[in-house]
């Protein structure tokens, strides 16, 4: 009789826990800080269960005070110790640009190699669903301008976990980006520990006629937008980028090589972004390959709106994505 | 002459809350015990003048490599508050950490930090501490436990509070004993209106913190009088005790005082595992940075501050307890004068930094130049050592 044991499936939220309760069992540097993250359970319930197993001194409850827990996590980085900070929002890390800029980033540079800094700072970005401008915020291409930090955006809870851990493992700051709008998507996670590099983008589906790069959320309207060209005879590829620095653009010029056509669909604003950065790039490495240049896709260049039919109109979607591949590969 | 301070913190009162009265004088005097030291003998106190002469040195010679262009940027001058940075740092134990704001040289030598690796750090050049990655403001030295100059008004409290946070965690935590650290955190009286001050206290004291924040009221942000930029600048204890952290005021200007009264602080915040907001009463002599006239206060003013001047002060005070001749003083300066001569030299002699240099600690991990054409960043491991 043929014996199947059946995927372990569980939540994109709880892979993030388990990234760092694995970590923190592996290593007594490694603690959590944040708004909420201990006796409240997570605003997300992200660290639900953590106080209970590492106790108010490795699981602790700050005041909302970005500026202040930041950069004391800061200090505590430059003696060796690995916390792991909590923005229960990358909106509310604007009031903390200071120590996470000026700090984290340069530190180790500042200092002439002496001291380094190995933090996380983790939390939702993005669009919640109509929290208005304020609390929107996509703070991928902002942030990915300076040097001297890391940035990962995973898009399923196998990544989630596999990319937390390398982000608590890296001895560099690590600004890593998680969508609200995933936190209960599920996928299959292994009971055994793993981890995954950064600077490795994944292939998340093979295609011939065009190349769609993207990271995080919008990779959802991406593979939507995939099937959907498939039915019109458009065979996508569609890359997920997974850290944006490191940026994996090898694999995407490879791909676009073969396509030769490439969409990039970025959720920040489009001025001066990630995705004018990859298209830049692919253009100065693809110049001969391409048939048409890169097509962007963006939330619009205004602050998010709270209407519900306005907010959908402005992020990225399905359609928008569709569109943009017609575009590019000639099928408009 | 006798050591004065302005507040005495041997009180007869028990009290432990941290609540804190004005005295008559609009001191602020703790309720708590607090131990006083002893002043040390007399080859301790040589060595202290040694330093604040070395420091004092130091600065004119920096102000000279300024004016002939060997250092750029901006660069702030100690002079005046020499007492505050060797009183404040002689209190504490070599592993102590600390971080500081910008005005960092006469700090980072009271530390131990070698006059010429200091110098060479103006100068931009490989021997300096940092391999002339941070310049004046940026002064780190890991084998002193000293987490850096910041240029940032302010930007230093919060770390300071982290620093606090990591050796009490290391302790308690990671060891398992008692926290036995003390950071010291240094401020001047700009920092007393950016925001993450209040943060940064507000925390250190909800975590129990052993963090004292020295702030060197010199009166002046830039050209700033501190009345007109500080809200209750005549009562700063309230700042403090807004966080339920006690406060004290010291001479800044006597380093005899400045010792006494700090230790037993610094003492006191390391068994408690408490934090402490002291107000060091100074001045600085030379303006806010080298570009500095100096408009927004009088010359009469000035002279009178340097009448009281923390050095003269030590003198005397040797000469009439430790009978110490005029000729010694003489002689310490001298070798000051050579010390420093030396470290100009040495800077000066310092390979400027290679240009390799450039790409390396922007990652721990080997990362290059970020070109914007190719796989950013991530070169061949070791391809850069």
């Amino acid at each position: 009789m043929k014996v199947t044991t059946k995927e372990r499936v569980i939540e994109f939220r709880d892979a993030l826990r388990e990234a760092m309760c694995e970590e923190m069992r592996n290593d007594e540097r490694v603690f959590l800080l944040g708004e909420e993250v201990a006796q409240y359970n997570g605003a997300y319930k992200v660290s639900k269960g953590m106080l209970e197993e590492f106790g108010a001194r490795r699981v602790i409850d700050t005041p909302i005070s970005e500026s202040g827990f930041s950069g004391m996590s800061i200090g505590a980085a430059m003696r060796g110790l690995r916390p792991i900070v909590e923005f229960m929002s990358w909106s509310f890390s604007l009031v903390a640009a200071d120590p996470i800029l000026n700090n984290a980033a340069k530190m180790l540079y500042m200092s002439g190699g002496q001291f380094g800094c190995p933090i996380v700072f983790r939390g939702n970005d993005g669009a919640g669903g109509q929290l208005a401008s304020t609390h929107s915020w996509c703070v991928e291409s902002l942030y990915a301008n300076v040097p001297g930090i890391k940035m990962a955006i995973p898009y399923d809870a196998y990544d989630a976990k596999g990319l937390l851990k390398t982000a608590i493992q890296d001895d560099n700051p690590v600004f890593f980006l998680e969508s609200e709008r995933l936190l209960s998507t599920k996928c299959h996670v292994p009971t055994e520990e793993y981890t995954v590099p950064f600077g490795k983008a994944l292939v998340r589906r093979s295609g011939e006629d065009c190349t769609i790069i993207s990271f995080g959320r919008p990779l959802h309207f991406c593979l939507e937008a995939a099937e959907e060209l498939a039915k019109e005879g458009i065979d996508c590829e569609v890359i997920d980028g997974r850290t944006i620095r490191p940026l994996d653009i090898d694999s995407m010029v490879e791909s676009v090589k073969k396509t030769n056509a490439c969409v990039v669909v970025d959720q920040s604003w489009s001025f001066a972004s990630v995705g004018s950065e990859i298209a830049s790039q692919i253009h100065a490495q693809c110049f001969d390959d391409l048939d048409n240049h890169v097509h962007r896709v963006h939330s619009d260049d205004v602050p998010t709106p709270y209407a519900y039919n306005l907010e959908q109109a402005y992020l990225p979607n399905t359609r928008k994505v569709c569109e943009a591949v017609r575009q590019a590969t000639y099928n408009s | 002459m006798v050591v004065s301070t302005s507040v005495d913190l041997l009180m007869a009162d028990t009290d432990t809350t941290s609540t804190a009265q004005s005295n008559a004088n609009g001191m602020t005097e703790p309720t708590h015990l607090l131990k006083q030291a002893e002043i040390p003998g007399k080859g301790v106190l040589l060595g202290w003048l040694r330093q604040m002469l070395l420091i004092r040195e130091f600065e004119v010679r920096t102000m000279q490599a300024y004016q002939n262009r060997l250092i750029g940027g901006f660069c702030h001058i100690y002079i005046g508050q020499e007492a505050v940075a060797v009183g404040t740092i002689a209190a504490v134990n070599p592993d102590d950490p600390v971080v500081l704001a910008y005005r960092d040289h006469g700090h980072a030598l009271a530390r131990g930090m070698d006059p010429k690796n200091c110098m060479a750090e103006m100068f931009g050049r490989i021997g300096g501490c940092a391999k002339g990655k941070g310049g004046s403001m940026h002064m780190f030295d890991a084998d002193h436990y000293l987490y850096g100059g910041h240029g940032i008004v302010s930007a230093q409290t919060p770390l300071g509070t982290g620093l606090a946070f990591a050796t009490k965690y290391e302790d308690e935590v990671i060891s398992g004993g008692k926290s036995s650290h003390v950071t010291l955190c240094y401020l001047g009286d700009g920092a007393l209106n950016q925001g993450c001050f209040y943060e940064a206290m507000n925390l250190a004291s909800l975590l129990d913190l052993p963090v004292i924040f020295v702030l060197e009221n010199n009166r002046y942000s830039m050209g700033t009088a501190i009345e007109r930029g500080t809200s209750m600048a005549h009562d700063l204890r309230l700042k403090s005790e807004a966080h339920d952290i006690n406060h004290a005021i010291i001479d800044g200007k006597n380093v005899l005082s400045t010792y006494r009264d700090f230790k037993g602080i610094a003492d006191w915040c390391r068994e408690e595992s408490r934090p402490y907001f002291v107000e060091a009463q100074t001045y600085r002599y030379k303006g806010h940075s080298m570009s500095d006239p100096r408009k927004y206060r009088t010359k009469e003013e000035e002279n009178s501050e340097e009448a009281n001047d923390c050095i003269a002060t030590l003198e005397e005070f040797l000469v009439e307890e430790h009978d110490v001749t005029k000729d010694a003083f003489k002689q310490l300066t001298r070798q000051v004068k050579t010390q420093v001569r030396q470290a100009v030299e040495w800077a000066k002699k310092s390979p400027e930094t290679p240009m390799e240099e450039m790409y390396k600690d922007v990652f721990t991990d080997c990362w290059g130049p970020y070109t914007g054409t190719s796989k950013p960043d991530m070169l061949e491991e070791g391809g850069l050592d």
